[in-house]
């Protein structure tokens, strides 16, 4: 494939093959290196959030929570609960309006067979418009919470620089409502398209929290036995230059690959799940954990039911907190935070100096930390279409990578297939 | 009228189309800026868009499409993070979402890499499709000191 549609970024992905046997895969990653955390150096620890807000567009509420906690770990701040329900909150209409973006306008296409979201919608019209509409709810939380769509503006250290009132959010709760009964239609849709047969047995990573289906906060453990404090991260994580792409790989030591994401979360998580979503993951006949990449959509979609309920359930006990957010005096500090982005964990580490300028930044986004695991994979899966003519082959590849909705911008940040038939 | 820009500030010329709309905003006029195109209108909208364009033209130079004449790209370009111009119209098209009049301006850029400046041609475009625009609105641009 030369160059990948439909995934965010720049990116080609090679596979050499000598008969049926795969000899080489290389997901290359050419968009050129951002250098975000060099750019933060020296800022002031209160621009943090905005600066990382924009390595990405679809994901900057998961930047913006990240680089907040770990400020808030490095001040030593502890939030009001209700600050942590509305950062909850604004994670809900980000799941909600990726999520659906990629599975409905990206990744559901491949699987109908048609080349792009304009076709499907031709003959799939009444769920293209039902994403539409379920997206533009996800849409709505982040502006109310964070003050526009793209880019939000309002998360802050402590807080947020402005918190709804009551009032508004009981405006979103009619469309919630809607879009929840929407979202378990759809997992009973997706359930039933055709998914090739592929599994791996993941080693998955996630965020598991003792009441909660994992956002913003808890231990990161793996399917092989990891559970460590987000300040552990870099002890068990390895990041490595690879010589073909400008996203970094990262390992977990002396295990290899591993794999963040939906998948994970669901694998590591499903008894956080509230019934509904349990209830739409069993209906689709999910098995728990779900090996299958491919079904990754329908994972999502179990996600984005959960998010538009959890959202409910937010709004309905929501009072504002006393103050949007709580200070604190500026000191030397070290902080890491791990939050679980659409994508998967997405970790930061912060060094502060007394004047809380930052000294050194460190940020491993999910799609990195799966790059590795995409290679694996496909190196298990391209046997399957070996000897499909060169135009179904690349199509179906590029089905297998958006399994991953990889955010190339992010990591470092279009994907080109190329296969060599030897 | 709904004028709509799409671009990039920070992607050198992919700005024009931003551009464009601050302008007219402080001509008073109802211009956004966006890059959720799906929502950007409704079907008895009459929408002016403006972006940015890669065609090979001579950079600055200003094609404008009506929006029944606006053919499909070749190649979808899409993305989580980037659903194009020529996708969101065809989908609106496809969906029977299409305002009542649609009309595409592009300006032709040169220089689109992150942090790249803004070429003087596309400026010059910028203020030229401005001035058309409010011209067939009936509003009388406000002289910018």
């Amino acid at each position: 494939v030369d160059t990948l549609a439909r995934v965010e970024g720049e990116g080609a992905l090679l596979i050499k093959m000598r008969g049926d046997q795969v000899t080489d895969v290389k997901l290359r990653i050419y968009e050129p290196p951002r250098f975000f955390e060099a750019l933060l150096r020296g800022r002031h620890c209160s621009e943090a959030a905005d600066i990382t807000a924009r390595i990405c567009g679809i994901c900057p509420v998961a930047y913006q929570m990240s680089a907040v906690q770990a400020m808030e770990r490095a001040l030593g701040i502890t939030i009001d609960p209700a600050v942590r329900q509305l950062r909850r909150l604004f994670y809900c209409g980000e799941w909600i309006e990726s999520h659906t973006l990629h599975v409905f306008m990206l990744h559901a296409p491949d699987f109908l067979g048609y080349p792009d979201v304009i076709a499907m919608a031709r003959d799939h019209r009444a769920i293209v418009e039902q994403a539409l509409r379920i997206k533009k709810i996800g849409n709505r939380i982040v502006a109310l919470l964070g003050g526009r769509e793209i880019h939000p503006v309002s998360a802050a250290i402590g807080g947020f620089y402005r918190v709804p009132a009551k009032k508004e959010l009981r405006e979103l709760m009619d469309d919630l409502k809607w879009a929840l009964d929407s979202a378990l239609e759809s997992v009973r849709f997706l359930a039933t398209l055709p998914f090739p047969s592929f599994e791996h047995d993941y080693n998955f990573v996630a965020l598991s929290h003792p009441e909660e289906y994992p956002f913003n906060e808890g231990r990161l453990i793996s399917s092989k036995g990891l559970d460590i404090d987000p300040s552990q991260y870099e002890e068990h994580f390895l990041e490595q230059h690879v010589e073909y792409s400008n996203a970094l790989h990262s390992t977990l030591r002396g295990r290899g690959s591993y794999l963040v994401g939906p998948m994970a979360r669901f694998g590591l998580n499903f008894a956080k799940l509230p019934a509904v979503a349990q209830q739409a993951a069993r209906e689709a006949r999910l098995p728990v954990p779900c090996r299958n990449p491919f079904q990754s959509i329908v994972v999502r979609a179990v996600e984005i039911v959960f998010a538009c309920d959890e959202a409910l359930r937010i709004i309905e006990d929501y009072s504002a907190p006393e103050a949007p957010r709580v200070g604190a005096a500026d000191h030397a500090g070290v902080g890491h935070a791990i939050t679980e982005a659409p994508r998967g964990s997405l970790y930061h580490r912060y060094e502060l100096d007394g004047r809380g300028l930052i000294q050194t930044a460190k940020i491993v986004p999910p799609t990195s930390q799966n790059q590795k695991q995409i290679e694996e994979d496909l190196r298990e899966f391209a046997p399957q279409i070996a000897s499909a003519p060169i135009a179904e082959a690349t199509l179906r590849c590029e089905q297998a990578v958006r399994n991953y909705d990889p955010c190339i911008s992010c990591a470092t940040h279009f994907l080109k297939l190329e296969i060599v038939r030897g | 009228m709904k004028i709509i820009g799409c671009g990039n500030l920070e992607r050198g010329d992919d700005a024009a189309g931003i551009l464009v709309a601050r302008r007219l905003r402080e001509w008073g006029m109802d211009a956004r800026e966006t890059t959720s195109l799906f929502d950007a209108w409704d079907v008895g909208d009459d929408v002016v868009l403006v972006d940015a364009m890669s065609s090979g033209r001579k950079t600055g130079t200003i094609a404008v499409w009506e929006g029944t004449e606006f053919s499909r790209p070749l190649q979808l370009r899409a993305s989580t993070h980037d659903f194009g111009l020529a996708e969101a119209i065809g989908l609106a098209r496809a969906l029977d979402r299409t305002p009542i009049r649609l009309r595409v301006y592009g300006i032709e850029g040169r220089r689109f890499g992150i942090g790249s400046a803004l070429s003087p041609e596309v400026a010059k475009a910028v203020e030229a499709v401005s001035l058309r625009i409010a011209t067939e609105a009936g509003v009388q641009p406000l002289r910018t000191v």
